[in-house]
């Protein structure tokens, strides 16, 4: 060849210039060279020559002429990198210093440790069921504006009232409902990326509780009912957990498990459709939070069953915390009776409390299945169901 | 054993330079190298606080090098960055400018970096030394020798707009300038290419105990290091180098050319304030 020394590889940038992509086409050229390793560069752009040196001096390589002597400064970059996991499988530990980084991405040393992703054990967050939880919970997302007929309904006043007053109780206690897994998202190590998406979901489920249930208190034009300090204590000891599985299990195993019960009796019940329909939609949401909820918290039992022990007492210490408060608050309670009697007449008022007595019966009979399914002694059961919140969250 | 520590001057032209230094320091630190810095507002307050003793390593520009050769005639250059070598210069014209040479600049305006940038103002226009240009200096960071980037940029944003017919700039400043959109790619047509010259380095006039192992420390840090290619990346380079000092040559010609600095190393620059 023309004096170039044997070995020197060739690459024709035509009338790209290194201003335009061009080093793309010679970092591609160096790649598989070994140090020391050297490229001939052509090409017509008149620039070539004062680019390429440049280029090739701010990373490491050197330069003659025009051709590129390979340095080592792209390999040594990556000498450290080491993959975060592998894409199909979930580890058992997730490291802080992958980051933020994809599933599977190869990482590059040197970036400090991802903080307060403290939540970093498969056997704590993970479950099996949160790809097809998440991939269901994307699917079912759904519009208040179009989902609902947001037609005002015609209702006896009192009726109308009680149905204010649910409502009014139902969106502190969504409130409650998103705050709770909104705070534990951030410490959930991002390699667990469906926990980290279905949470996300459940977040902006209660952020559209919140929502519709806001708008059909107003929807008659009335004011909004009555926040009893007795419910929003109960809700803050839900705040106030800094464990996530007993987070979990006193939010979505037994809070909103005993709101499936709350949700179904409301559809059924409802004086109007407007409640009928934005408690099945809010049903069919919470029916998934607990799915996985009981999911990730039976495999987090099954691989360590001494975490029994501390649900148990999580849910003695919250009865003890409120013990002196009023629990379900009156109005709350009243309003459920007036809202599934449906008129203020003595044989409507007597059928609506022996529903919402039923009522009562569902939700301990349901919390206890589900206790029995974590694993927990049916007398156990019975007894942890007993000394949920009267708040029913 | 060490008992006083190398104290090392640098420059402040940058934000960045604190977290560069921060850094370097915990490196030498952590290998028992006794370490401060002292930054400086501008290159010819370093070069002096080095002269007189202040302090032990300054890390110069070029310009700071031909000055403290001056003053210290027995000065030494200890190291440098792998990207302080071989660089160039060029002066470039619009793609459509009748201008082919670097003498038919001739009574045209030509825009230059600040009064004390070697490579944006003292070099390229040692090019054109020949030939009587109006020279046209965008002043930006005078006294920081060239290091802020901004007096080349405006420059070259005079060459984009028509307001000179030519500007002067460093190499990979003109690749930056295309890529960014400031110069319109393929818009430009280089008429002038300096040779190669050196940029920074290690400047020391005096002893001390550590000396060596800090060229020594420099020289092992480890681009493959995850701790430290951060610093270096922010410092621009992937290797430190021993210094050399024989790619100054031009630079101290164009100091005497233009008159910038006196023999003894006195500043001798017309309306150069710091």
């Amino acid at each position: 060849m023309d004096g170039h020394p044997p070995g020197t590889a060739e690459v024709d940038l035509g009338p790209l210039g290194l201003d335009g992509g061009g080093h793309l086409l010679v970092a591609r050229a160096l790649a598989p060279l070994p140090p020391g390793g050297r490229l001939r560069v052509t090409g017509s752009d008149g620039h070539l020559g004062v680019h390429l040196q440049a280029w090739a001096r701010r990373r490491g390589h050197g330069v003659e002429g025009t051709t590129v002597v390979r340095g080592a400064a792209d390999r040594q970059r990556l000498a450290g990198a080491v993959r975060a996991g592998e894409p199909g499988a979930v580890a058992g530990r997730a490291d802080a210093t992958w980051g933020l980084a994809a599933r599977g991405a190869l990482v590059e040393a040197g970036a400090p440790p991802l903080a307060g992703a403290d939540l970093d054990e498969r056997a704590v967050v993970w479950t099996e069921l949160a790809p097809k939880l998440y991939a269901q919970a994307a699917a079912g997302q759904w519009d208040p504006a179009t989902a609902i007929d947001w037609d005002p309904p015609a209702l006896p006043g009192e009726v109308e009232a009680a149905v204010v007053q649910v409502m009014t109780y139902l969106v502190e206690n969504e409130q409650a409902a998103l705050a709770v897994p909104a705070r534990f998202l951030g410490r959930i190590h991002p390699h667990f990326r469906e926990v980290v998406q279905f949470l996300a979901t459940q977040v902006a489920d209660e952020a559209r509780h919140v929502e519709v249930f806001t708008r059909r208190a107003l929807l008659c034009g009335g004011e909004l009912g009555i926040s009893g300090a007795g419910g929003r204590a109960s809700l803050q000891t839900l705040l106030d957990e800094p464990d996530w599985p007993t987070a979990s299990f006193l939010l979505s195993a037994l809070g909103e498990g005993t709101f499936l019960s709350l949700l179904s009796f409301l559809e059924r019940r409802a004086p109007d459709p407007v409640t009928a329909r934005i408690a099945r939609l809010a049903l069919q949401d919470e029916a998934r939070h607990v799915a996985f909820a009981m999911g990730h918290l039976g495999e987090h039992l099954r691989a360590a069953p001494g975490l029994r022990s501390r649900l148990r007492a999580a849910v003695l210490r919250r009865h003890d915390a409120l013990a002196s408060t009023a629990g379900l608050a009156d109005s709350v309670d009243d309003a459920l009776v007036v809202l599934a009697a449906g008129a203020f007449t003595p044989a409507a008022i007597g059928a609506g409390w022996r529903r919402v007595r039923q009522l009562e019966v569902e939700m301990d009979e349901a919390r206890r299945r589900r206790l029995v399914r974590l694993g927990f002694a049916d007398a156990e059961a019975t007894e942890l169901s007993a000394l949920h919140t009267r708040n029913f969250m | 054993m060490v008992t006083r520590p190398l104290v090392l001057g640098a420059v402040a032209y940058d934000a960045k330079v604190v977290t560069i230094w921060e850094g370097f320091r915990r490196y030498f630190l952590a290998r028992d190298l006794p370490f401060d810095f002292v930054l400086y507002s501008h290159y010819e307050r370093q070069v002096e606080a080095l002269v007189g003793g202040q302090i032990d390593v300054a890390w110069n520009s070029p310009l700071a090098w031909v000055r403290t050769r001056r003053l210290a005639p027995l000065a030494r250059a200890v190291a440098m960055r792998d990207t302080d070598r071989d660089l160039t210069s060029v002066v470039v014209v619009r793609a459509d400018s009748p201008v082919r040479t670097p003498a038919e600049l001739a009574g045209r305006a030509v825009g230059t970096g600040a009064v004390d940038s070697p490579q944006g103002t003292l070099l390229p226009l040692a090019l054109l030394a020949d030939t009587p240009v109006e020279v046209r200096r965008f002043e930006v960071g005078v006294g920081l020798h060239g290091d802020h980037v901004g007096g080349e940029r405006d420059a070259a944003r005079a060459l984009a707009a028509g307001a000179v017919e030519a500007a002067c700039m460093l190499d990979a400043n003109h690749l930056l300038f295309s890529k960014e959109g400031t110069l319109p790619p393929g818009g430009t047509r280089v008429v002038a290419v300096t040779p190669h010259f050196d940029h920074c380095n290690f400047s020391v006039v005096a002893d001390h105990d550590a000396l060596d192992r800090f060229v020594t420390l420099l020289l092992a840090m480890d681009y493959a290091d995850p701790a430290t290619r951060p610093l270096m990346d922010l410092e621009g380079l992937t290797a430190w180098l021993p210094g050399r000092t024989d790619g100054y040559d031009q630079l101290e010609a164009a100091v005497d050319r233009f008159g910038f600095y006196g023999p003894a190393g006195e500043v001798a620059a017309a309306g150069y304030r710091p």
